[in-house]
């Protein structure tokens, strides 16, 4: 059984799941501040329209729910705050050299084909008929990780972290149809607070280094010289 | 023998049709730069003049230079002969698939980039070291791109895998939106379009195609120019039959040669204008940059390989 025995709805969330994954390559080569929030952004859309396609496939009414705090807290809110973050610790302009560029490419190509082999024997598990995008989303929660290993600067570790929060979410929905709705909640509201206190860190951190590159954190010591 | 006499008919509409494409290409460009343009027919003009012209050859021309010009045109009409342009199923392309087409491609780039070696010019010899530079990262992503298509419909027959696509119903195929991109950025760079090179120019320090045929004039220059010609509707017509196959004839009456005549000419004016308003719209790269673009190219046939595995089969 391949791709052709899927409804045409079911088929187009298996696209908008490689476009996701593909945003989260795009999130690991981007060197730009304000295009990487941008990335994320298309990411949290592109999350959008897949729960909704998921929502109406299905019938499940909650998941729309879920959707539109998708919409409201992924694609505007946190890009926007972060943004707002960004343009008032000036540095909208500042280009982040990843080192190794291409090597980091490869790896997290790897990690997508190791994530494949991880998850054969949990997608057996699944009965939905886009179960095969489940390791998808954990391909996109490792690049997320990879994300945070490889960048220096706090705000691009910070987006690693919230696009490791869209693979688990997006691993959810298309394995269950969501989680159950208190949790969901929470999650959204945990991610939001985090966003939040994400923007009192950055200003702590950079009152404290002088820089947002987190590397100054391990020359701190007690006593001033 | 019905079927030859129409793969013979279809490679030279080919090669015959090719300066017009980039004409066209040049007119869209002109017009979308507020430029009044040539007409689309003056790359005929330009050949027809060049045809005329006496050669002058380099002091220190060896034969290679003098072979090259002819073995490069060849090859690249060997490599249109197998490319289906309006029909499926000719004799010429059962003789090669898509691997064959690939190394066509490369015995071609590399008397080319022989000729840019042999006369010993600083320029020549930078254009030849450009080319294989770029070549050699496009190769890969290229071939990446080719075998997702072939791991989807078990083929890497150009022609089987444009007739099996047609006769499928319509199906939204992840990895194929992933290797088009891919497709595309690999054209970019293979066929010195802009984001790369920038065919309208002879600036020194950014030339790559230019500069290896610097040296060459009158017949040579011509031949030289209609296979960079060749190659560009090459790739075009590689993009849009293979991922917008509708309209392909697949059984060879009159009426379906036509129709797919027809529905190639607008596909191809399309495609041509799309060309056109991304290099008005694109700034040329940093020599630099490039590879970090034919990764990106390598990345997205790498995903369009990897959303096969992952989504298409179970």
């Amino acid at each position: 059984m391949g791709i052709e025995a899927l409804s045409l709805s079911e088929q187009l969330i298996l696209t908008l799941a490689a476009l996701i994954l593909f945003t989260s390559f795009l999130l690991l080569a981007q060197s730009r501040i304000v295009s990487l929030i941008h990335t994320f952004a298309w990411q949290g859309a592109l999350l959008f329209a897949a729960t909704v396609l998921m929502a109406s496939s299905s019938g499940r009414h909650h998941l729309f729910i879920s959707a539109g705090l998708t919409l409201g807290l992924k694609v505007f809110f946190i890009p926007w705050q972060l943004r707002r973050l960004v343009v008032r610790l000036d540095i909208r302009r500042e280009v982040e050299t990843v080192g190794g560029a291409s090597l980091i490419m490869i790896a997290a190509g790897a990690l997508t084909l190791f994530s494949y082999y991880v998850v054969l024997p949990i997608r057996e598990l699944s009965l939905l008929s886009t179960r095969n995008t489940i390791a998808i989303s954990l391909a996109v929660i490792l690049i997320g990780m990879l994300m945070i290993i490889t960048r220096r600067k706090a705000v691009a570790q910070v987006i690693g972290f919230m696009s490791m929060e869209n693979g688990l979410f997006f691993a959810a929905v298309v394995s269950t149809y969501g989680m159950p709705m208190v949790v969901e909640l929470g999650v959204a509201f945990d991610v939001l607070v985090a966003a939040i206190l994400f923007g009192i860190f950055f200003f702590q951190i950079r009152s404290g280094i002088g820089s947002l590159n987190v590397d100054h954190l391990n020359r701190l010591t007690e006593v001033d010289k | 023998m019905n079927g030859w006499l129409l793969a013979i008919v279809q490679t030279l509409v080919f090669i015959g049709a090719a300066p017009f494409f980039s004409g066209w290409v040049k007119w869209s460009k002109c017009k979308l730069q507020n430029r009044r343009g040539a007409p689309p027919w003056q790359p005929y003009r330009d050949l027809k003049k060049l045809f005329g012209k006496e050669i002058v050859l380099p002091q220190n021309a060896s034969p290679i230079f003098r072979l090259a010009p002819y073995i490069v045109f060849s090859v690249t009409a060997i490599a249109c002969s197998v490319v289906p342009l309006v029909a499926v199923g000719l004799p010429t392309s059962a003789l090669a698939d898509v691997i064959v087409l690939v190394g066509l491609f490369a015995l071609g780039r590399f008397f080319l980039s022989l000729a840019g070696m042999d006369i010993g010019t600083a320029f020549g010899g930078m254009g030849s070291s450009r080319e294989v530079t770029i070549s050699s990262l496009a190769e890969p992503a290229m071939l990446l791109a080719v075998f997702t298509l072939a791991m989807s419909v078990s083929s890497t027959n150009l022609s089987s895998v444009i007739s099996t696509l047609l006769l499928r119903p319509f199906q939204l195929y992840p990895s194929f939106i992933f290797a088009a991109m891919g497709l595309v950025l690999v054209a970019m760079a293979e066929t010195g379009r802009i984001p790369v090179d920038n065919p309208a120019t002879h600036l020194e320090l950014t030339m790559i195609h230019e500069a290896m045929i610097l040296e060459y004039c009158g017949r040579h220059l011509a031949l030289m120019e209609w296979s960079a010609m060749l190659k560009l509707m090459l790739y075009a017509v590689l993009l849009v039959n293979l991922f917008f196959p509708w309209g392909v004839a697949i059984t060879l009456t009159p009426a379906a040669l036509a129709f797919a005549a027809i529905i190639m000419i607008v596909k191809l004016l399309l495609l041509g204008l799309a060309l056109a308003v991304a290099e008005t719209g694109l700034a040329k790269m940093r020599l630099f940059r490039v590879p970090q673009l034919l990764g990106l190219a390598f990345i997205l046939s790498l995903l369009g390989m990897l959303s096969h595995i992952i989504l298409e089969v179970r």
